[in-house]
């Protein structure tokens, strides 16, 4: 008898044999009893411990991102306070002409 | 009268889950011979069953009553006995070990009168022992297309593979298989 015939028997024998579908006692109860235990997923107290959790992460990158900021500013070139104090004169004067226009009313 | 499934689904979504308990009475035997195909110990068998439940109860709002529920939770069954196999993967050694004494005088009487009753203990044993030593995949695609005699396409439908793979897969498990009967070495018993 060769292998291809072998394996076609024990397939057979396989085939022959029927798993049972017995079920234990009581074992719906035991199914129930665990759906019952299941945790219920609350979405809102999903959401707010994530919150939490995230805040001191963001907390941190907030001062870090704070404190690069301030150490990498640049200090001012003469050419920005050229640009400042035009922009003063300007304003100064504008803001001038409007307040005496306001008393003449 | 009782009631039918698609009530009982949807007293379960309404918020009533005892409404679950009937579809479990009436779906368990099924699930008990599914599970009985892909694990041997009982434990392991109640585990399973009580896996596809769980899960079909917890995933129930995905199911679209496009087929029948029992189909729907067949396929559920199906990929959980799969999970089970890779998650049990035992020591599939490469040679296969002695034969017991009944499962030799099976080969014998099988060469013999090259007829062994089928349904003798030790050919299932046998087999039992072959299919503990494919892969999963292969363990899975015998069981469905050799011993539940299943087509093609009733597998892709059960496993979520494409038609392709579900073929490439039944001839590498085929190959395997032939391997594993080699190593039996069943020349010294036929």
């Amino acid at each position: 008898m060769n292998v291809t015939e072998l394996e076609k028997r024990l397939l057979a024998a396989a085939r022959a044999e029927r798993p049972s579908d017995r079920v234990p006692y009581a074992f719906e109860k035991r199914v129930m009893a665990r759906i019952a235990a299941l945790p219920v997923v609350d979405v809102w107290a999903l959401w707010a411990r994530s919150l939490w959790r995230a805040a001191v992460p963001y907390a941190l990158a907030v001062a870090c991102l704070a404190v690069w900021i301030h150490f990498s500013a640049e200090p001012a070139t003469p050419g920005d306070r050229i640009a400042m104090d035009f922009e003063n004169v300007v304003l100064a004067a504008a803001e001038e002409s409007s307040f005496e226009s306001s008393l003449e009313f | 009268m009782e009631p039918t499934d698609a009530e009982l689904i949807a007293a379960v979504l309404r918020g009533d889950p005892a409404s679950f308990e009937p579809l479990v009475v009436r779906y368990q035997p099924r699930v008990f011979a599914t599970a009985r195909r892909y694990a041997r110990r009982e434990d392991e068998v109640e585990d399973i069953v009580q896996e596809v439940f769980v899960k079909a109860f917890q995933r129930l709002n995905t199911y679209r009553a496009e087929a029948p529920f029992e189909h729907w939770l067949m396929r559920m069954a199906v990929r959980v006995c799969y999970d089970f196999l890779r998650r049990h993967q035992r020591n599939r050694e490469t040679n296969f070990a002695e034969l017991s004494d009944d499962e030799g005088e099976w080969l014998d009487r099988l060469g013999a009168k090259g007829d062994a009753s089928p349904d003798a203990a030790a050919a299932k044993q046998l087999v039992g022992r072959l299919l503990d030593r494919l892969s999963p995949d292969a363990r899975l695609v015998i069981t469905l297309l050799e011993i539940e005699e299943r087509s093609v396409k009733e597998i892709v439908k059960l496993t979520g593979w494409s038609e392709t793979l579900v073929k490439v897969r039944a001839f590498r498990a085929r190959a395997q298989m032939r391997k594993l009967v080699v190593k039996m070495q069943p020349e010294k018993y036929l």
